[in-house]
C-alpha cells in the first residue's frame, strides 16, 4: 500500500508546531498503525531527519499508552480498538491519513504526537483508590459482592486511561474517564466508606485541571477503545450532587 | 445558603442548574403550546382563555397576580439557564485551545451541536414575540384582549408566519437534545429507563413543534381566519 501521511510535528512543549506531509510508499495491509509509523520514522533516520515521537507501550491494545487522533477520530476509524491494535487493513491504497496529537489544554503535547496526561494520574490520586487496614488477608467470599454490580464494576475498571475521551469530546472534557475511574470503586463494598468523599474530590479535581465540561454529545463514548459507557457520567453526576447536597464530604 | 454558591462553582451542578430550569421552561412551553391551540376552537375559547390566565389563582390570589409571579418565575429560569450555558461555553472554549485540523464527529447529532446557536435564536425571538403579541407595540394591528384576531391579523403574512415556524423549529432541536440530556446532567439513568430517555425527548419536542407549527400554518393556508 502506498500511503501519504500528515502529521503534526512540534520540537517541544513552547515550540510552535505545524503538520508535515510524508510519503508511506511500502506498508503493508497487516501492520498496525504504529508499526506504519515504524517503518516511517525507520526511513526518517535513515535520511537523518528527527523520528516522530509518539507514545506506546504495550501495543496489545490494554495499557492505554497510545493517543493518536487520526482522520479526526480518536485512535482512529475502527470502534473498540486502540491505535496499536488498528491494522493498515482498514485503510486503502492511495490514502492520505491525518496524524494529531490528543487536543486539550488539559494534556499540552511535549513532543510531536505525544502529550502529558498526567493529569489522569492527580484524578486518581485525589480519591481512585481505596483505604484497607494491613493485617491478615481476609476470608474469601467473606464479603459479598452481587454479580451485577461486580459485572458492572468490571466494565468501568477496563478504562486504561488513554484519553481518548477527552481527545474526542468537543469540550475536552475528562467526564467519561473521571466517572469510570470514581464507578468501578464505588459499586463495590470495599469502595463503600470513601463514597462521597471519593466523587467530590475526584470531580473537584477533575475541575481544577484545565478539562471542559460534559454537554452530553456522545463522542467519548463512541471512541472509548474499551467502549465504556456514558451510563457512568449519568452515575458520577447523581453521586456527585448526592454528595454535595446531602451528605458531609467536602 | 453560601454552600449552594459553593456547590454552583462546578460544572456538574452548573448542568444540573441548566437541566433544572429547562424543565420548568419545557413545562411552559408545553402548556404554552395546548393553550394556543384553542384557537382551532374559535374566537371566544381563545379570548376567554387568554383572559382567564389572568384570573389563575383564585380566589386566592387576585387579577392577574399569579400570572405575575409565574412570569417572574420564568424570567428566572431563562436567566440561570442562560448564565450557566454562558459560563459552561467560556469554560469549554478554554479546554482546547487548539483545535484539530481535521475532525470527524462520531455520535454528535445536529442538535447537540447546534444547542448555543438555536439557544441565541430562542432568546432573539423570545423578544420579537413579547413585543409582538404580549406587548403588542410591532404588531401592525394590535387589538388588546383579542388574541383570535392579533393572531390571524400576523400570521396571514408569510413573512412572520415563516419566522414563527423557522423559531419553533429551531425549538424543536433545542428540546429534542435538552429533554435528553437533562437525565444525563440530573444522573437520572438505569438499564431499563435509558430507552425511554430518549423517547420521551423524541415525542415531545415533536409533540411541542408540530403544535406551535399548526397555528400560523393554519392561518396562512386560510383554515383559520376566514
Amino acid at each position: 500500500m502506498k500511503l501519504t501521511l500528515n502529521v503534526w510535528r512540534q520540537a517541544g512543549p513552547d515550540a510552535e508546531g505545524r503538520m508535515q506531509r510524508y510519503e508511506a510508499p511500502d506498508v503493508s495491509p497487516e501492520m498496525s498503525f504504529l508499526e506504519m509509523l515504524d517503518v516511517v520514522n525507520q526511513r526518517l533516520e535513515e535520511n537523518g531527519e528527527e523520528p516522530i515521537v509518539f507514545d506506546h507501550d504495550c501495543r496489545e491494545g490494554i495499557c492505554g499508552a497510545c493517543s493518536l487522533m487520526i482522520d479526526g477520530v480518536a485512535h482512529g476509524p475502527q470502534a473498540a480498538t486502540t491505535a496499536c491494535q488498528l491494522h493498515m487493513r482498514h485503510f486503502k491504497d492511495g490514502d492520505e491519513i491525518t496524524i494529531e496529537p490528543w487536543r486539550a489544554a488539559a494534556f499540552p503535547v511535549l513532543k510531536d504526537l505525544m502529550v502529558d496526561r498526567s493529569a489522569f494520574d492527580r484524578i486518581i490520586q485525589s480519591g481512585g483508590y481505596i483505604s484497607i487496614n494491613t493485617g491478615s488477608a481476609p476470608d474469601a467470599n467473606e464479603v459479598l459482592v452481587p454479580k451485577v454490580d461486580a459485572d458492572q464494576a468490571f466494565e468501568a475498571a477496563a478504562c486504561i486511561g488513554c484519553g481518548a475521551c477527552v481527545a474526542q469530546c468537543p469540550n475536552g472534557a475528562a467526564q467519561l474517564f473521571t466517572s469510570a475511574k470514581v464507578s468501578h470503586l464505588g459499586l463495590v463494598p470495599q469502595g463503600q466508606p470513601e463514597r462521597d468523599q471519593r466523587v467530590v474530590s475526584m470531580v473537584a479535581q477533575m475541575e481544577a485541571e484545565a478539562f471542559g465540561s460534559c454537554t452530553n454529545h456522545r463522542e467519548c463514548e463512541a471512541v472509548c477503545p474499551k467502549e465504556i459507557s456514558i451510563d457512568f457520567i449519568a452515575r458520577m453526576n447523581r453521586d456527585y450532587l448526592k454528595a454535595r447536597i446531602m451528605s458531609r464530604a467536602k | 445558603m453560601k454552600w449552594i454558591f459553593e456547590l454552583y462553582r462546578s460544572p456538574i451542578a452548573k448542568k444540573a442548574v441548566m437541566a433544572l430550569t429547562g424543565v420548568i421552561l419545557f413545562g411552559f412551553v408545553l402548556s404554552h403550546m395546548a393553550g394556543n391551540l384553542k384557537v382551532f376552537q374559535g374566537p371566544e375559547k381563545i379570548n376567554a382563555y387568554a383572559e382567564g390566565l389572568r384570573e389563575l389563582g383564585k380566589p386566592i390570589l387576585g387579577h392577574g397576580e399569579l400570572l405575575w409571579i409565574l412570569r417572574v418565575g420564568l424570567l428566572a429560569a431563562v436567566g440561570l439557564h442562560m448564565l450557566s450555558a454562558w459560563q459552561l461555553t467560556k469554560l469549554n472554549r478554554k479546554a482546547r485551545p487548539i483545535s484539530y485540523a481535521k475532525r470527524t464527529p462520531q455520535a454528535a447529532t445536529y442538535a447537540s451541536r447546534t444547542m448555543r446557536y438555536g439557544g441565541v435564536i430562542i432568546l432573539f425571538f423570545i423578544v420579537y414575540h413579547l413585543l409582538h403579541l404580549t406587548v403588542g407595540n410591532v404588531h401592525v394591528d394590535f387589538k388588546h384582549g383579542d388574541v383570535y384576531h392579533n393572531l390571524v391579523t400576523a400570521f396571514q403574512n408569510p413573512l412572520i408566519a415563516g419566522f414563527y415556524i423557522l423559531a419553533v423549529t429551531s425549538l424543536g432541536f433545542h428540546l429534542y437534545h435538552g429533554l435528553w440530556s437533562l437525565f444525563q446532567s440530573l444522573g437520572w439513568s438505569g438499564p431499563r429507563f435509558n430507552a425511554f430517555r430518549r423517547q420521551f425527548a423524541i415525542a415531545f419536542a415533536a409533540i411541542v413543534t408540530v403544535g406551535f407549527v399548526s397555528v400560523p400554518l393554519a392561518i396562512l393556508s386560510g383554515f383559520i381566519g376566514h
